[in-house]
């Protein structure tokens, strides 16, 4: 399990640094967001799903959707925009969609969306839930608050989780956000979990009873994850002060905290099959044909 | 009014995945309109009078829509569409696109417009122009030469959305026209596909030969039609009158309704008449088509339509920003 929840994340940051390294080649359209420092969010949350169950992501999708399971070369050719990607090259790296997993660009315009799925899973009796992936941004959007509202009074079975990297785009949370997150979803009588980690089993521990009551029947559920994003919001604009993200990249590295649970070989022999795997994907990806329209 | 009601409890009835979301829906007030008035006491489960979030319950009706519900919304004013927006815009219509074909979001969102209660500037307003060019999005407004009962059933249950649907208040009072209350007309009506919903068109019989083309949709097309009687009655002024209740899309490539199409190019000249506001609306778009599709055969154009400004509360000053039937027909005459 240890060693599966590594790859995992080694995978998502192999990726990621493929899409940063190469994109000043010209091969990928459009702008990007990389999931560098946050991997044990998505694997330690979504290491509890079962088929069927519903993911919604924003932005910010990449680390979300691999750790879904989406496919890596067919998330590069995404990018590309080619017919082989995850949706034929027409969302692009935030618009994509595969099985029960679907992300928008649009900041908190998937709050209402996903609690609506969520309902319609409740209405058919299928006992899947829908988890909905959030940054401290959209904390700014009058929607979300509509959304949780109604998700607690028609109790929807989703969990909320909100990814608090204590930035978006530029802007420090301090100059984007009164009050308290977690406050914010306790004041709609929904229960909430809080944690400042970024080590995957504390994760993915915080996790595990609220997938617990919404699978037993309860309404929705939230979790507040502080978290440390180490790259630039998109591609090459951190105004961050260098020595303070250098400090994040020490202190509190997914890969880094969750290796001491791995022996040395171990980690290593994985980091090198991941490295292969994502190169061969990429090297697929190119060699896929464009859209000839 | 009726005809909808009972769209409503047909669509509950034949599938019971059509669910309604909308404010104030439950029983005995039934929505502000009325119009889904007993569907809460029939199916208590499927219909969900929900908190006053339109921009909320638009979305949950595309996420219900996306997990294989057929969600109806009901916006209480079709002033306050503009709070769905971005759902629509960025959400709904969207997904089919974005996400290559492979989902569906069978939404309808009903929407009552227009004026003439005195409501004043923000309840008043027929909005839909807003809407008009969205790709993705079907925009349907009933009229009283066709059945709105069937239009709206065959938005819930047969298409593959989303659709945006709107109702003129003061329709809502109106009995949809009987084969004897158009005995006296010459009747032709299309059979609706996926591209056009149902267009009818109206030419007095035993009339001279039409020499302009009045267009209306909604309750226009029924000041429209009183319009047409006066001026074939006071002024010798013959008109076909064509009502589509489809306003978009409009088809590919400059494309349009062939029924409207067929009489432009019989009179050549082309009255469009709308109660949104004047300018970039549905009958400049209506005009251009006409325009592309005739070339120099097109003789003359004008639009009837709101004053730009907002709508006042006052009867008097509502009536005067508001086109009537003596717009109308004053815009007519000049016309031939
Ligand atoms: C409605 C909306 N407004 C603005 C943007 C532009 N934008 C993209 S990402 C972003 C910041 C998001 O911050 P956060 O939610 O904290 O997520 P993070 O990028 O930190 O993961 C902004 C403002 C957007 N995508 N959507
Ligand atoms: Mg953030």
């Amino acid at each position: 399990m240890s060693a599966d929840y590594y790859r995992q994340m080694a995978r998502i940051r192999r990726f990621e640094e493929t899409v940063l390294e190469q994109f000043s080649s010209g091969l990928f359209y459009g702008t990007t967001h990389t999931y560098i420092g946050q991997e044990a969010n998505a694997v330690g949350v979504l290491s509890h799903l079962a088929e069927g169950d519903i993911v919604f992501s924003n932005h910010r999708c990449h680390g979300h959707f691999i750790a879904y399971g989406g496919d890596l070369r067919a998330l590069f050719a995404e990018l590309m925009g080619k017919p082989s990607g995850v949706v034929g090259g027409i969302g692009g790296s935030q618009h994509i969609h595969w099985r029960d997993f679907y992300s928008n660009g649009v900041l908190g315009s998937t709050a209402p969306v996903a609690t609506g799925a969520a309902l319609a899973e409740k209405v058919q009796g299928s006992g899947k839930l829908a988890v909905i992936f959030l940054g401290d941004g959209a904390l700014g959007e009058g929607v979300l608050y509509e959304s949780l509202n109604i998700a607690a009074l028609w109790q929807a079975p989703i969990l909320f989780v909100l990814e608090d990297n204590r930035i978006a785009q530029t802007t420090p949370i301090e100059l984007n956000l009164a009050g308290d997150i977690a406050a914010r979803f306790a004041a709609f009588g929904i229960p909430v979990a809080e944690l400042d980690s970024s080590d995957l089993t504390e994760i993915a521990d915080a996790a595990a009873p609220l997938f617990g009551e919404l699978r037993s029947g309860g309404g929705p559920q939230a979790l507040v994850l502080h978290t440390a994003r180490f790259g630039p919001h998109s591609k090459g604009d951190d105004t961050r002060d260098e020595a303070a993200v250098a400090r994040l990249r020490a202190e509190r590295d997914p890969l880094t905290i969750h290796a001491a649970t791995l022996d040395e070989a171990e980690r290593l022999g994985i980091e090198a099959e991941v490295a292969d795997e994502v190169a061969a994907a990429f090297a697929q990806a190119q060699a896929d044909p464009e859209h000839q329209p | 009014m009726e005809r909808l009601n009972q769209a409503l409890y047909s669509a509950f009835e034949q599938d019971a995945r059509v669910h309604l979301i909308g404010e104030d829906l439950l029983d005995p007030y039934g929505g502000a309109f009325k119009v889904s008035k007993g569907l809460s006491s029939a199916y208590p489960e499927r219909v969900l009078t929900s908190p006053v979030s339109e921009a909320a319950i638009s979305g949950v009706a595309g996420g219900m829509a996306l997990r294989g519900l057929l969600p109806v919304v009901e916006i209480m004013f079709g002033d306050f569409s503009t709070l769905i927006a971005d759902q629509v815009i960025n959400s709904l219509t969207k997904f089919r696109a974005m996400y290559n074909g492979a989902v569906d979001v069978p939404v309808v969102i009903r929407a009552p417009m227009g004026g003439r209660r005195g409501y004043g500037p923000t309840h008043s307003q027929t909005l839909e122009k807003l809407f008009l060019g969205v790709p993705g999005l079907r925009v349907l407004a009933p009229n009283t030469l066709s059945d709105p009962g069937q239009l709206l059933l065959d938005a819930i249950l047969r298409d593959p959305g989303p659709v945006f649907f709107v109702e003129n208040k003061l329709l809502y009072l109106k009995e949809v026209l009987g084969q004897e209350a158009l005995a006296e007309y010459q009747v032709e009506q299309n059979t609706p596909t996926d591209s056009y919903a149902a267009t009818t068109r109206l030419q007095i019989q035993g009339a001279p030969k039409p020499t302009l083309t009045l267009v209306a949709y909604g309750y226009m097309a029924e000041l429209a039609r009183e319009a047409q009687q006066r001026l074939a009655f006071e002024h010798e002024i013959f008109c076909e009158l064509v009502a589509p209740s489809q306003l978009a899309p409009f088809g590919a490539d400059g494309a349009l309704d062939p029924l409207l199409l067929a009489s432009i190019q019989r009179t050549r000249h082309l009255l469009t008449i709308e109660e949104g506001s004047y300018s970039l609306g549905w009958g400049a778009e209506v005009a251009a088509r006409a325009a592309q599709a005739l070339g120099p055969a097109l003789q003359a154009v004008q639009r009837v339509a709101a004053a730009e400004a907002p709508i006042p509360a006052s009867v008097p000053l509502e009536r005067a920003n508001l086109p009537g039937v003596d717009d109308i027909v004053a815009a007519a005459r000049k016309m031939v």
